[in-house]
C-alpha cells in the first residue's frame, strides 16, 4: 500500500535518481546552491516584487530580449563546459588511461552538449536580438502579438529549466543530440534521459514556433508609414526568411518529438525496429525539421553582418535586391537538401545525386552574399570596431567552413566522411563562426541601445582574438583527424591511432576559448562598473543608417515618441545628411500592453506536464495540463490588457530624456 | 513603468477609443490577428501534413494483423463526414448571424454547432473503443500507431474547438458581440472550416483510399 502511494506521488523517482558520480553531483549541488544564493539574495535585498513587475510579468519586447540573452549566457557557459570536459578526455583517454569520464557520463555530456548550444545557445541568442532589434527597426513600439512573446519567453526558459534539472535528478539522454532511434527507443533506453531531451524540447520547440509566427506577422503587419518591404533593412528581410523557416519547420519538430514521445510512453511503433516501426523515418522527419533549421539560426545572423558591415564601412550596403533574393534562394533550398545528412542511409544513387547538387547550388546564394559584404567593404572608410572584427572573422572561417560543406555535399565523399570529426568540424565552423560569431557581432553593435552604454572596446577585442585563435585551434586538428578516421563522439582510442597530439591542440583550443568566455563577461562586468565613461548620450554611437538609432539610448518604454515616417532605404543616415532640423514633435496618446503574469504561469503548468511525464507522475500531469487549459481561457477572459500613454506623460518622459542628453 | 498613465485611463479600451488613438485603428489590429491565425493555421497544416506523411509510409505495416480493408467501415465514416460539414454550416450560419449582431441566433447556431461536434466526437471515440476491443489497438503495429495518431490529433483538435466554442459562448451571453468577441468568433470559425478540410484529406487518405486497397 505504502509502495503503491509512493509510486502514484512520485512516480518513478526514487533516491537513486539523485546523482552518485562525483562530477554530476559536483554539477547538480553548485547549480542548486547557485539557485539558492539567488534566491536569497532576492530576499535579502527585497527585490521580489521588483522582479515580478518589472521584468517577469513584463511584455516588453526591449526587457524579454534581455532575458532571452541572459538566459542563453548561461546555457553558453554550461554547453562550454561541457565541450571542454570532452575534448580534456579525449586528450587523455588514450591506450591504458581511460581519462576522467565513463563512457555513459560522456555520452551524455556530448548529447546535452548539442542539444543545449542548439536548442538553448543559438535560438535564445537569436529570439533575444529579434526581441530587441525587430520592433525599433520597423518603426513601432511592440511585437504583434505581446502576450504571446512572453509565453514564448518562458516556454524556452522552462525548457532550459528542464533540461539541467536532468543534471539533479535523473540522467540525460546518452543518445547524442538528435536521439535516433532504435537506440532512443524504450527498449534500448529504458531510462529517463530521452524523456528529459523529448520534453525540454517540445516545450521550447512550442515557444519558437509561436515566436516565429508572432515575428513574421509583425514584420509583414507592422512597419512605420512609408517602408514598403524594399526599404526594409535587411536584418529585416533575414528575419523574415528566418521565421518563414521557423513556421514551416517547427510544426515537423513538434510532430517528430510527439511521435517518438508516443512510442516510449504509449507503446505506439512508429520507430521501432520491428512490429511495423520505421527508424529511417525519424531521421527523414527529424531533418526535414532539422536542415532548415540550421538556416533559422544563420539568416538572422548575416542580417547582423548586413547591418554590421555597412555602418562600420561607412556606406550603404551593397547589392540589396540580391540580397533579398539571396535570401529567399536559401529559404527555398534549405527545404530540399535534408538528405545529405544521411546519404549513407541507402537511399540510391539518384536521390543522392538530387540532394547532392541542391546542397552544391545552396552555397550560390551563400557565395552572393559573401561577395556583397565584401564589395560594401570595398572603397569603404572601415572603423574596426568589435562588431566589425567579429565580421572579419566570421568572414575567413564561413568560407572555409562552407567549402568543406560542399565537399561533403558529393555524395562518395560523403561516404568516407559520414560521421567522422571532419563533418563535426565543418558544422562547427558553421555555426561558431557564423552563428555565433554574427549574434556576438549584433551583442556588441546593439548593446549600447539597449542599455545606454558602450560595452568596452579594448575588452571586447581581446575576447575577438582570444575566440578565433581557439576557434581555429580547436576545430583546425578536427579537420585532420577526421581525414585519419577519427569518428565524432569517442570517448578512448588506441595510442597506434596517432591522434593523440592532434587532440591535445584541440584540447589547449578550448582554453582559449574559455579565456574568450571570461574576457566577454569581464567586458560586461568592467562595461557596467565604468558605465559613466562610456555613456550613450546621442543614440546613435556608431554613426548608423537604421531607424532604431533614431531614438535615445536606451530608448523609452514606448521606443517612438512619435511613429517614424520613412522615405528611404537608410532613413536613419538620410535624415542626418539632409542636415533639415528635426520638426518640432505632435504628441498623440497611443496604447500598450499591460504587464500579465500569464505568460509564465502557462509556461510554470507546462513544465509540470512535461516532468510528470518524464517521470510517470499522473497527478502531475492533470494539474499540469488543466493548468494550461484553464491559464489560457482566463488570460483570454480578461479583455483590460491595455493601457493608454497618453500625450502629456510623452511630454514629460521626453522632456526628462531631453535633459539627460 | 508610467504607473501614472495606468492610474489616469485605466477602463478597458472600446474601438472608439482606438480610433481616436495614435494606434492601428480597429481594421488594422482585426487583419493583423486574423493574419496571424492564418499563420497559425498554415503551422497547423504543416502539422498534419508531417502526420499524413508519416501515415503514407507506414499504412502497409500492418504486422501481419488487420489492415484499412478490414477495419473500416465506410457507411459509418461517411455519417461522421456528414455530421462535421453540417457543423461547418452551422458554424457559418452562426457567423452570419453574428455580422448582423443577433446575439440569440449566434448562440443557437454555435449550441447546434457544438451538439454536433459532440456527435462526431463520440462516434469516433466509439470507433477506437470498437478497433481496441477487438484486438486492434494503437499498440499492434506500425499501420495502427499511425492511423491513432493521425486521426487522434484531429480529434484533439476538435475537442479544443469545442472547448473553445463554449467559452465563446459563456462570452458572448455575458458581453455580448464586441469588437474582440467578433474577433475571436472570425478566428473560431476559421479554426473550425480548417478541421473540416483536414478531416475531408483523412477521409479521402485514410478511409476511402484504405478500404479500396
Amino acid at each position: 500500500m505504502n509502495i503503491l502511494f509512493a509510486n502514484a506521488l512520485w512516480g518513478r523517482i526514487t533516491l537513486d535518481a539523485f546523482p552518485h558520480e562525483l562530477i554530476v553531483a559536483g554539477a547538480g549541488i553548485g547549480m542548486v546552491l547557485g539557485a539558492i544564493g539567488v534566491a536569497a539574495g532576492l530576499t535579502y535585498f527585497k527585490r521580489w516584487k521588483w522582479l515580478w513587475r518589472e521584468w517577469i510579468t513584463s511584455l516588453d519586447p526591449k526587457k524579454i530580449g534581455v532575458m532571452y540573452l541572459f538566459v542563453a549566457t548561461l546555457m553558453l557557459l554550461r554547453g562550454v563546459v561541457d565541450a571542454f570536459m570532452m575534448r580534456a578526455q579525449q586528450a587523455v583517454s588514450v591506450g591504458a588511461n581511460h581519462g576522467f569520464l565513463n563512457s555513459d557520463h560522456f555520452q551524455q555530456i556530448f548529447s546535452a552538449h548539442g542539444t543545449i548550444m542548439i536548442f538553448f545557445v543559438a535560438m535564445g541568442f537569436m529570439f533575444g536580438l529579434l526581441n530587441l532589434v525587430v520592433p525599433l527597426m520597423i518603426g513601432n513600439r511592440d511585437v504583434a502579438f505581446p502576450f504571446l512573446n512572453s509565453t514564448s519567453f518562458w516556454l524556452y526558459a522552462a525548457g532550459a529549466v528542464l533540461i539541467n534539472l536532468s543534471l539533479v535528478l535523473g540522467k540525460f539522454a546518452a543518445t547524442g543530440w538528435l536521439a535516433y532511434p532504435p537506440l532512443s527507443e524504450l527498449r534500448y533506453s529504458p531510462g529517463v534521459g530521452v524523456d528529459y531531451w523529448i520534453w525540454s524540447l517540445q516545450i521550447a520547440g512550442v515557444g519558437s514556433l509561436l515566436s516565429g509566427i508572432n515575428f513574421l506577422v509583425t514584420i509583414l503587419k507592422m512597419r512605420t508609414k512609408g517602408m514598403s518591404l524594399m526599404k526594409m533593412p535587411i536584418f529585416l528581410w533575414s528575419v523574415l526568411g528566418s521565421m518563414t523557416l521557423v513556421i514551416f519547420a517547427f510544426p515537423i519538430l513538434t510532430v517528430t518529438l510527439a511521435l517518438l514521445a508516443l512510442d516510449r510512453s504509449a507503446g505506439m511503433h512508429f520507430f521501432t525496429s520491428d512490429m511495423g516501426g520505421n527508424p529511417m523515418m525519424y531521421i527523414n522527419l527529424i531533418w526535414a525539421w532539422g536542415h532548415p533549421e540550421v538556416y533559422i539560426l544563420i539568416l538572422p545572423a548575416f542580417g547582423v553582418f548586413s547591418e554590421v558591415v555597412a555602418t562600420f564601412s561607412r556606406k550603404r550596403l551593397f547589392g540589396y535586391t540580391s540580397m533579398v533574393w539571396a535570401i529567399w534562394a536559401i529559404v527555398f533550398l534549405s527545404f530540399v537538401v535534408w538528405l545529405h545528412h544521411f546519404f549513407t542511409m541507402g537511399a540510391g544513387a539518384d536521390v543522392n545525386a538530387f540532394f547532392g547538387i541542391m546542397t552544391m547550388v545552396i552555397a550560390v546564394p551563400t557565395g552572393v552574399k559573401i561577395f556583397n559584404w565584401l564589395f560594401t567593404m570595398y572603397r569603404g572608410r572601415i572603423l574596426f570596431a568589435t562588431p566589425m572584427l567579429w565580421f572579419l572573422g566570421f568572414v575567413a572561417t564561413f568560407t572555409v567552413g562552407g567549402v568543406a560543406g560542399v565537399l561533403m555535399a558529393v555524395p562518395p565523399a560523403d561516404f568516407q566522411l559520414h560521421n567522422s570529426l571532419f563533418l563535426v568540424a565543418h558544422f562547427h565552423t558553421m555555426i561558431i563562426g557564423g552563428v555565433l560569431f554574427g549574434y556576438f557581432a549584433g551583442v556588441n553593435y546593439w548593446f549600447p541601445k539597449v542599455f545606454g552604454f558602450k560595452l568596452n572596446e579594448f575588452l571586447g577585442k581581446c575576447a575577438f582574438w582570444c575566440w578565433i585563435v581557439g576557434f581555429l585551434l580547436a576545430f583546425v586538428p578536427l579537420y585532420i583527424l577526421g581525414l585519419m578516421g577519427a569518428t565524432r563522439r569517442l570517448d578512448h582510442y588506441d595510442a597506434s591511432m596517432g591522434w593523440q597530439q592532434l587532440f591535445i591542440v584541440a584540447a589547449v583550443g578550448v582554453v582559449f576559448v574559455l579565456a574568450g568566455i571570461g574576457f566577454q563577461l569581464l567586458q560586461l562586468v568592467y562595461s557596467i562598473w565604468k558605465r559613466k565613461d562610456n555613456l550613450d548620450t546621442t543614440g546613435d554611437p556608431w554613426n548608423a543608417r537604421t531607424l532604431e538609432w533614431s531614438t535615445t539610448s536606451p530608448p523609452p518604454y514606448y521606443n517612438f515618441a512619435v511613429l517614424p515616417e520613412v522615405t528611404e532605404r537608410d532613413p536613419f543616415w538620410a535624415e542626418k545628411q539632409s542636415g533639415r532640423p528635426a520638426a518640432k514633435p505632435v504628441y498623440k496618446d497611443f496604447l500598450l500592453p499591460k504587464n500579465s503574469g500569464a505568460g509564465v504561469i502557462i509556461a510554470g503548468f507546462a513544465f509540470c506536464f512535461g516532468f510528470a511525464v518524464i517521470w510517470h507522475i499522473l497527478w502531475l500531469g492533470i494539474v499540469g495540463l488543466v493548468g494550461v487549459i484553464l491559464a489560457v481561457i482566463i488570460h483570454l477572459s480578461n479583455d483590460d490588457t491595455e493601457y493608454v500613454v497618453t500625450a502629456a506623460e510623452i511630454a514629460r518622459v521626453e522632456s526628462g530624456r531631453k535633459q539627460v542628453a | 513603468m508610467s504607473k501614472s498613465a495606468d492610474a489616469i485611463l485605466p477602463k478597458p479600451t472600446t474601438l472608439a477609443t482606438l480610433e481616436r488613438l495614435e494606434h492601428e485603428s480597429a481594421p488594422e489590429v482585426a487583419a493583423k490577428n486574423t493574419f496571424g491565425f492564418w499563420v497559425y493555421l498554415m503551422t497547423d497544416c504543416v502539422l498534419f501534413a508531417a502526420l499524413f506523411a508519416t501515415y503514407a509510409v507506414l499504412h502497409n505495416n500492418v504486422n501481419g494483423g488487420a489492415g484499412g480493408r478490414d477495419l473500416f467501415s465506410l457507411p459509418y465514416v461517411l455519417g461522421e463526414t456528414l455530421i462535421l460539414l453540417t457543423s461547418s454550416f452551422t458554424c457559418g450560419l452562426a457567423m452570419l448571424a453574428a455580422h448582423r449582431g443577433e446575439v440569440k441566433k449566434v448562440v443557437a447556431w454555435v449550441d447546434v454547432t457544438v451538439l454536433l461536434g459532440l456527435a462526431f466526437l463520440a462516434m469516433e471515440l466509439t470507433e477506437f473503443m470498437r478497433l481496441v476491443h477487438e484486438g486492434n489497438g494503437w499498440q499492434a503495429s506500425g499501420f495502427l500507431s499511425s492511423y491513432f495518431t493521425l486521426v487522434g490529433t484531429h480529434g484533439l483538435h476538435i475537442t479544443i474547438g469545442l472547448l473553445w466554442m463554449i467559452v465563446m459562448l459563456v462570452r458572448v451571453m455575458k458581453r455580448g458581440l464586441t469588437g474582440s468577441s467578433m474577433r475571436r468568433l472570425t478566428m473560431l470559425s476559421m479554426f473550425w472550416h480548417f478541421l473540416d478540410i483536414v478531416w475531408i484529406f483523412i477521409f479521402t487518405v485514410v478511409y476511402l483510399l484504405g478500404a479500396a486497397r
